[in-house]
């Protein structure tokens, strides 16, 4: 394929898509630890599982909010989340992967945590000080997401043998996806560019600082898998995403006229 | 109510009771509050445990029917909404599984006897929800008539109890406003959305009556709680003030509740209404509803499930501390 001509992106549109991308992820993630209500190990998880999913889907609630507002073609924040299809989202991959057991579940919590926190640092700094100010208030429901998935990840990983499997096994499932988060792309190299978001690639040392420490600690070791899988930035993925909106979007979808 | 049918023990006349007995039923009728480690009848304790332990399972085995419809929310503001309201009653099964804990029973052997189906929860939550207008309607029914139930309750005689319900009823007025909220979207939605709200009434509302228990003014057992002050008044008022409060309710709404024979008394100063059908009542009860099954399976499921996390955890933290210990 012949090299593209090199466009530059309007800046109205790389805000928007900057703010997709975070605002799916973190409503993609809020809906599957949602799914957990009422099944987990303990009651202090179902509460503690219903705040996490609580905080993030407020906090889509506002980026989508200023995503509709950026694009001004009068939808708003649910007929973002609610209308799109799935390739019309941008979350990560790691986001959209099913919960499976208790262990996938809280490695996957960990994992994106630990970049979500790096994320939400260099939101907070953004030139935009719409973005800014919503970073500001999810960074500090995010530390306490790290705080909480840190604990069990060394809790299980350091637990009983069949804990320690388990958990160890959830981290090979999901290592593939944890190179996505890092991997820019022309969006996102202007985005960094104009102070909007971080580059991508620089939030990668922080994270895997922190990953490794939480992981040694927890006595796991470190798939050497490739972090290859992508796809998220274009809208390309799993096979599980389209099921999860199946089920999120149905009632907007089979009553399109309807007010709720 | 959350805790229906709960037979109390040791009933006695007062000329029968131990002088322990006549002081602790003096302190009862003086407005005194009963707390954990003051001395009571072995019937009043085993009574409150069955009643306080099976007020517990409902809280927990209630985030099931309202769970059905999270991943489904219509929108952002009523999918956080219904999380946080399906948290709270999380929240109040823990609240109440700790003032159980306070009569020497623990949390794991109440849930050992629910999973082992020697202890009940509320019939309510062995009705399905099929349409976002369920939601709508057991906030409004449901939580409506666990209110009912509870503000007197904040008044029992055992002290733990009634600080737990204390907090519960702050919480459950939340509750009602958002499910009555839906109804009223829904009522003046659509005509498919008005349809779905009425629907969602004339399944709710009999299944709602039932959750009082069957009248119990004849009931040796309800007549022991009512003199130990840890049951308030007879499900036959409950109910009726249940009713008399929803009746306005539903015509605001525009909806009509299904019982013909529901007529204003102008006598009695309330309304005349059809008994359920206390037959379907009791096969529920005895586990024959249309999701017994279904939400007894899920919560063995989950407790099964979780055995690991919760070996897992405790076992770091024995590692932990031996750690600890050596330094
Ligand atoms: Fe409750
Ligand atoms: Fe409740
Ligand atoms: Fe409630």
């Amino acid at each position: 394929m012949p090299a593209l001509p090199e466009t530059t992106i309007p800046a109205d549109a790389v805000l928007f898509e900057t703010l997709l991308r975070v605002g799916d992820s973190a409503l993609i993630l809020g809906h599957r630890v949602s799914e957990w209500c009422g099944h987990a190990p303990t009651l202090e998880e179902d509460i503690a599982l219903a705040n996490v999913a609580l905080d993030l889907i407020g906090q889509a609630t506002l980026w989508l909010g200023l995503a509709a507002e950026i694009e001004g073609a009068g939808r708003d924040a649910d007929a973002l989340a609610f209308r799109r299809d799935a390739g019309g989202f941008r979350n990560l991959l790691l986001a959209e992967q099913p919960n499976r057991d208790f262990a996938v579940t809280v490695m996957r919590q960990f994992l994106f945590d630990a970049w979500h926190a790096e994320m939400l640092a260099g939101l907070a700094v953004s030139t935009d000080p719409r973005v800014a100010e919503i970073a500001a208030k999810a960074q500090k429901e995010v530390a306490y997401h790290l705080e909480r998935s840190e604990t069990l990840v060394i809790g299980l990983g350091d637990g009983t043998p069949e804990s320690h499997a388990r958990m160890q096994a959830a981290l090979t499932r999901l290592w593939p996806f944890t190179g996505e988060p890092f991997r820019g792309d022309a969006t996102d190299a202007a985005a960094a560019e104009a102070g909007i978001a971080p580059d991508p690639a620089a939030l990668e040392p922080g994270w895997s600082a922190r990953v490794e420490a939480v992981l040694a600690e927890a006595t796991l070791t470190l798939p050497d898998t490739a972090r290859f899988r992508s796809g998220g930035r274009s809208g390309v993925h799993g096979e599980a995403l389209g099921l999860l909106l199946a089920e999120m979007q149905f009632l907007q979808r089979a009553y399109p006229d309807a007010r709720w | 109510m959350y805790a229906q049918m709960v037979t109390s023990e040791g009933g006695k006349a007062r000329d029968e009771m131990t002088p322990e007995e006549r002081a602790f039923q003096d302190r009862i009728d003086r407005g005194e509050r009963i707390e954990p480690k003051d001395w009571m009848p072995e019937g009043y304790r085993k009574t409150l445990i069955r009643q306080i332990g099976q007020h517990a399972h409902s809280e927990v085995v209630g985030q099931l029917p309202e769970g059905n419809w999270i991943t489904r929310a219509p929108t952002l503001e009523r999918k956080q909404i219904l999380l946080a309201k399906v948290q709270d009653e999380a929240g109040h099964g823990l609240y109440l599984y700790s003032a159980a804990e306070t009569l020497g029973v623990s949390r794991d052997e109440l849930t050992g006897m629910l999973l082992a189906g020697k202890m009940k929860y509320s019939s309510i939550f062995n009705y399905p929800t099929l349409t976002w207008a369920d939601i709508g309607a057991v906030g409004w029914l449901v939580d409506g008539a666990a209110i009912m139930n509870q503000v007197p309750l904040q008044r029992t005689s055992y002290g733990p109890y009634a600080r737990a319900m204390v907090r519960i009823c702050k919480e459950e007025s939340f509750h009602q406003r958002q499910g009555y909220s839906i109804m009223m979207t829904m009522a003046r939605g659509t005509p498919d959305q008005k349809a779905m709200a009425q629907d969602a009434l004339n399944r709710f509302w009999y299944p709602s009556l039932m959750m009082f228990g069957p009248s119990d003014k004849d009931s040796v057992h309800s007549a022991q709680s009512m003199a130990w002050k840890i049951k308030i008044n007879t499900n036959d008022e409950l109910r009726q003030k249940f009713v008399d409060q929803t009746v306005p309710q539903a015509r605001f709404l525009g909806l009509e509740i299904p019982d013909p024979g529901l007529a204003w008394n102008e006598e009695k100063g309330g309304h005349d209404f059809s008994q359920p059908d206390w037959s379907e009542f009791y096969e529920v009860l005895k586990g024959n509803g249309p999701c017994n099954a279904e939400r007894m399976e899920a919560r063995i499921e989950a407790w099964e499930d979780g055995a690991w996390v919760r070996e897992g955890l405790m076992a770091h933290a024995e590692k932990r501390a031996a750690a600890h210990a050596a330094e």
